[in-house]
């Protein structure tokens, strides 16, 4: 168990030597949600005109971009610009509806162990001085893969479901982090009505254990499906809770929402009846 | 008996269950990746117990194991014979240690358990000092 490490906004870089904040988006264990966390926070943030890059650092396993809606406008990948086969803004794909957001995909038929550790950092802190957010998808696992997307990072969320493996995971890699990395914590996938009725683990139970300052929780709702399937982050659906929760996180991030993260609480019966998307 | 009944009638959640096998999953993962730790430990309680007893300082071992509820300290501490000068604890000092009757090495086994933190509750409720 870790300690509970406070700080909330790194200090201001002095001015002509701008440095953009490097978060890593990592959970350890796979499938908890660090693509769609790092898609609806990237596009949250940029909704408020801070420039943000997302790079997908899941070398082999490109996604990110689909998440997005934004794999028909893939021309180059991460390694084309680490190997100097394009040129960095070739590379850089301009979102479809927030113009202050910008993807670096991976490349799908290349393997983590090809991505040269120093220049990953390199590019990160070059894309650090362009970008106010570069915001990391960290693969699963905590191979070699994992050591390349943190190695640029100095601060990371980690993304934790409510289930006994994605904490243990999430608990190993918070070690592995270590001291030099500021981490926060996104409880993703929460089920209130299981949590009220003893059968899931609650953000307390989770937090019990990690010990992290909590970013944010976002509860599992089918909306999420719905919107992945459109390519259509669900944080730009303005009616959303999900939608809410996630541009609450980046007001967080961003420090301009001080307010405790709220937990999800069930849906009422004619919430259910009448909401949801198709 | 009641026991029994209480939990056939009134299930533990399964989120209590979750909650308590992770604890024991967690301390059992941090004793693993902490080697450094382990060993310091090792030597210190070898140091406690050679205040008493001669022991075999090279074949003591110090485990771990995770068990049903419980993740217990297994020491393995041969010992090879009294202290010369040892004394029993307090308040009754014996007047001679005892002559060593067998020259091959006992051997002790220690098993601290870390017990569950409901168990603990009531222990400390236990140890509260009596009203009044």
């Amino acid at each position: 168990m870790h300690e509970l490490r406070e700080d909330p906004v790194p200090a201001a870089p002095p001015e002509g030597q701008r440095r953009g904040r490097c978060i890593v988006v990592t959970s350890g264990k796979g499938g908890v949600g660090k693509t769609t966390t790092t898609a609806n926070v990237g596009v949250a943030l940029a909704s408020t005109g801070a420039r943000v890059v997302l790079v997908d650092a899941d070398v082999g396993l490109r996604n990110l971009d689909i998440v997005l809606g934004l794999e028909a406008r893939v021309r180059h990948h991460v390694l084309d610009v680490l190997e100097g086969n394009a040129e960095l803004d070739d590379a850089l794909v301009s979102d479809k509806r927030v113009p202050t957001l910008k993807l670096l995909a991976a490349s799908q038929t290349r393997e983590k162990d090809d991505v040269d550790t120093a220049a990953f950092k390199g590019l990160i802190d070059k894309l650090r001085e362009r970008f106010d957010y570069v915001l990391i998808d960290c693969p699963a696992g905590i191979e070699m893969g994992f050591q390349n997307a943190i190695v640029g990072a100095d601060e990371a969320i980690i993304v934790c479901t409510p289930e006994v493996s994605a904490v243990r995971d999430a608990d190993r890699v918070v070690g592995l982090l270590g001291e030099r990395v500021t981490v926060k914590l996104i409880v993703n996938r929460l089920r209130p009505a299981l949590v009220k009725r003893g059968k899931m683990l609650s953000v307390d139970d989770v937090n019990a254990i990690l010990r992290l300052p909590l970013l944010g929780v976002v509860a599992e709702e089918p909306g999420v499906i719905v919107s992945t399937n459109k390519g259509e982050p669900i944080a730009l659906d303005a009616a959303s809770p999900t939608g809410e929760a996630y541009r609450k996180i980046a007001g967080r991030i961003v420090g301009t929402d001080t307010s405790t993260p709220e937990i999800p609480r069930e849906a009422s019966f004619f919430g259910k009846l009448f909401g949801g998307q198709r | 008996m009641i026991e029994f009944l209480k939990r056939l009638f009134n299930p533990e959640p399964s989120s209590v269950t979750a909650r308590e096998r992770l604890r024991l999953v967690l301390l059992s993962d941090h004793l693993a990746l902490a080697p450094d730790v382990v060993e310091s430990l090792k030597s210190d309680l070898i140091a406690v117990i050679s205040k008493y007893v001669d022991v075999d300082a090279d074949h003591c071992d110090v485990t771990f194991e995770q068990q049903e509820s419980v993740v217990a300290m297994l020491a393995n501490i041969p010992i090879l014979g009294m202290k010369p000068t040892a004394r029993a604890p307090r308040p009754a000092p014996p007047p001679e240690p005892p002559p060593i009757a067998d020259p091959s090495p006992a051997s002790a086994s220690v098993s601290v358990s870390k017990s569950r933190r409901r168990r603990r509750r009531k222990a400390s409720v236990n140890a509260a000092p009596a009203p009044g």
